[in-house]
């Protein structure tokens, strides 16, 4: 972690990121920011806000409505000397993007060897919990883990948020970017003023502890620190690890505190079957398969699509669930 | 030459226009429009309320949209299809889905997603543009079925710049489906102005590029878009195949109820847009003009209107309790052991919790 420590201020996740992108807008021209109702309005979360009114037109764009046309020409952006970042509205609404990301941006240096990159960041809003209606509440972060080529970062907390999102646009490669909507305005916390990065690829150890490692990214980092904490009153230490990115994971981290407690429970909230989750567990095995004393549980939402408001907390894993899992790998 | 003038039946100040099929406007009609309108605005403006009261979740308002949306759909059939986006209750509503489901919908529950028994009525369409397609395909089904039933789709005018917007429209023209492509243009996506969601004049003319007719009516007119909607259908049901439909209407507020419209423009002067175009004023006008008003006959139509509304709410608000198995019995006909367990494990959960 590299920081120029001037000041901090109190930042909400969702103000770090505007922060990020204003920081490095200032720093390199060739940064802009594109994406629908990013400009006048400052995007639906305002995640944009004044961005427009600071550097014109011309570096933040409303696009047209077309999500494989704006990552299609953020390629085509990136790929002649500029470093977009792109906005999709929700996460659930990537898909007419799919084909772009998954035929073009991820294989360009590839198939050139190494000519052409596309150095371009995805921003995406994701996650349940608010209400919000049908397909906007969608959290698919294996769909690009599976992807060969591009890399998957998932902050937690506004300081993160900013110092991964400098990291991504400061990556040559393609960034998909997960923004839980949750945690946009959950709390605030104290986030330098000046440049600094988080390094893409390096896990975060929240909380130490002994007894079991919960591994959790996004808005299921709160659950996992809300369940260690009800189980430090019955002395059980549980360590929390924020993957943060989630291609390419943490192998050191991840093994280490494995190896250290030798029980681990994962939760998120992406459907259990082809989940991060399944990943984890075979990295686990690869590196630490004799050091476990019980089987590694997952807490996960369901093989279901993301449920109607009405019933949404049904599908999104709680303390409860996670306490459950815990206990279970601690009594095996 | 002006290629895709706006069609008028009645001018702003309620003026008969000297067009071919004006003729055909009864006081009948102008009365059962002015009843559904009533209708509909009255749903529009009370879920916007109970919204704000915390009795609905996040909705999308039509209001200035009204004539575009009863207009079209009163054109249809019993058997036809109707595929709409998250914006047109106003077309389910006339197209004869229940008023309770439709609140329901905005509530979060999925069984408002259900349409009445017999009705063709898809759930509305979230992310942009892809229902077009859809209405192809169920349009080519009745045309290789052999039957006369068409299909109407709804879709804004940021929906013209998807990708599914062309393929909908292009298969559609290839294989000369019985689907009516029906545009609301009110100006704006979310924040976006049309100017910057496409170069081209009108979006009539994209119907040039793929060979079928492209009709510009003015949204705000009932008459207008009820009749051009009602050609379209019978040029489909002739197997002529496809036609798109440019309603220019205007949608007086916010993009939803989570949307705050001063950020992209000035809403006085949405507000000062009524009095010319509200398509509801324009229909009383014309009523008034051809001597088919009676203004006791208006109180009454309001009235029951806000009865059968009111009516509407309380059956939603008294509908059962979401059942929390329907999230793992629909996915599949019947669930793959991975839903089956993570089903039971759940509900063992929940019994959990109760004992
Ligand atoms: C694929 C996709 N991208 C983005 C969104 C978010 N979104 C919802 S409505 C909307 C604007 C739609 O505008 P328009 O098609 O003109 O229809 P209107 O809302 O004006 O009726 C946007 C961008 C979405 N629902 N789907």
């Amino acid at each position: 972690m590299s920081t120029t420590m001037t000041n901090v201020q109190k930042l909400s996740l969702v103000q770090a990121v505007t922060d990020g992108l204003r920081t490095m807008m200032k720093e390199r021209k060739e940064v802009i920011v594109m994406g629908e109702d990013v400009g006048k309005n400052g995007g639906v979360f305002r995640a944009t806000e004044g961005l427009m009114e600071e550097f014109g037109e011309d570096r933040v764009i409303d696009t047209p409505l077309s999500e494989a046309g704006i990552v299609g020409t953020g390629i085509g952006l990136a790929l002649n000397g500029f470093l977009p970042v792109v906005e999709m509205q929700f996460l659930g609404f990537i898909y007419p993007a799919f084909e772009q990301i998954m035929t073009h941006a991820t294989r360009i240096r590839m198939r050139t060897l190494g000519k052409y990159s596309v150095p371009m960041v995805i921003r995406a809003p994701y996650g349940a919990g608010i209400r919000a209606p049908e397909i906007h509440s969608d959290s698919v972060e294996a769909l690009f883990t599976h992807m060969p080529g591009i890399k998957v970062v998932c902050p937690s907390n506004p300081y993160d948020a900013k110092g991964l999102l400098i990291a991504s646009i400061e990556d040559p490669d393609p960034v998909l970017f997960m923004e839980s909507m949750r945690c946009y305005r959950s709390t605030k916390a104290e986030v330098p003023t000046g440049k600094y990065t988080v390094e893409i690829g390096k896990a975060n150890v929240l909380t130490e502890g002994e007894d079991v490692t919960i591994f959790a990214w996004g808005a299921m980092v709160v659950i996992a620190e809300k369940a260690a904490a009800e189980f430090k009153k019955k002395n059980i230490s549980c360590e929390v690890v924020d993957l943060r990115t989630l291609y390419p994971l943490d192998k050191e981290t991840i093994s280490a505190s494995i190896q250290k407690t030798g029980r681990a429970v994962i939760i998120h909230e992406a459907h259990a079957t082809g989940g991060v989750g399944s990943d984890l567990i075979g990295l686990i095995n690869d590196t630490s398969f004799l050091y476990l004393k019980a089987p590694i549980e997952r807490v996960t939402g369901y093989d279901v699509p993301v449920p109607f408001s009405a019933l949404e907390d049904h599908y999104v894993p709680t303390v409860q669930r996670l306490v459950k899992a815990i206990d279970k790998v601690i009594h095996f | 030459m002006e290629p895709f003038k706006m069609i008028r039946y009645m001018d702003e100040q309620g003026n008969k226009q000297d067009i071919e099929g004006a003729e055909a406007i009864t006081e009948d009609l102008a009365k059962a429009m002015f009843e559904k309108m009533t209708l509909v605005r009255t749903f529009d403006r009370k879920a916007i309320s109970l919204q704000r009261q915390g009795r609905l979740g996040t909705y999308a308002p039509f209001e200035g949209q009204e004539a575009a949306q009863v207009g079209s759909a009163s054109a249809l059939k019993g058997e036809d299809w109707l595929f709409p986006t998250y914006r047109d209750h106003a077309a389910t509503i006339t197209f004869g889905h229940s008023l309770p489901r439709v609140f329901l919908y905005w509530n979060g529950r999925v069984e408002g997603c259900v349409a009445p028994e017999g009705k063709h009525i898809f759930p509305p369409a979230v992310p942009i543009a892809t229902q077009l397609p859809h209405a192809t395909g169920a349009a080519l089904a009745e045309k290789w079925k052999g039957t006369d039933n068409a299909a109407i789709v709804y879709f804004g005018d940021g929906a013209t710049s998807e990708g599914d917007f062309h393929e909908g429209m292009n298969f559609a023209s290839v294989f000369k489906a019985p689907v009516v492509f029906f545009n609301q243009n009110n100006q704006y996506a979310i924040s976006v102005h049309i100017s910057r969601q496409m170069n081209s004049e009108t979006i009539a003319q994209k119907s040039v590029a793929y060979g079928i007719p492209g009709v510009r009516v003015d949204g705000n007119d009932i008459f207008a878009v009820h009749f051009e909607t009602k050609k379209a259908l019978e040029r489909a049901r002739r197997g002529e195949g496809p036609t798109l439909i440019e309603a220019v209407t205007w949608r007086y507020g916010a993009h939803t109820t989570a949307d705050d419209p001063t950020k992209y423009r000035d809403q006085e002067a949405s507000v000062q847009k009524r009095p010319q175009i509200d398509p509801l004023l324009r229909l009383e006008r014309f009523m008034k003009n051809e001597g088919y008003w009676d203004q006791d006959w208006a109180e009454e139509v309001r009235k029951k209107c806000t009865e059968t509304i009111e009516s509407a709410v309380a059956e939603m608000e008294s509908f059962p309790e979401p059942n929390v198995e329907d999230i793992f019995d629909y996915v599949f006909e019947k669930p793959t052991w991975t839903i089956q367990q993570q089903k039971e494990e759940y509900l063992q959960l929940l019994r959990g919790n109760q004992g």
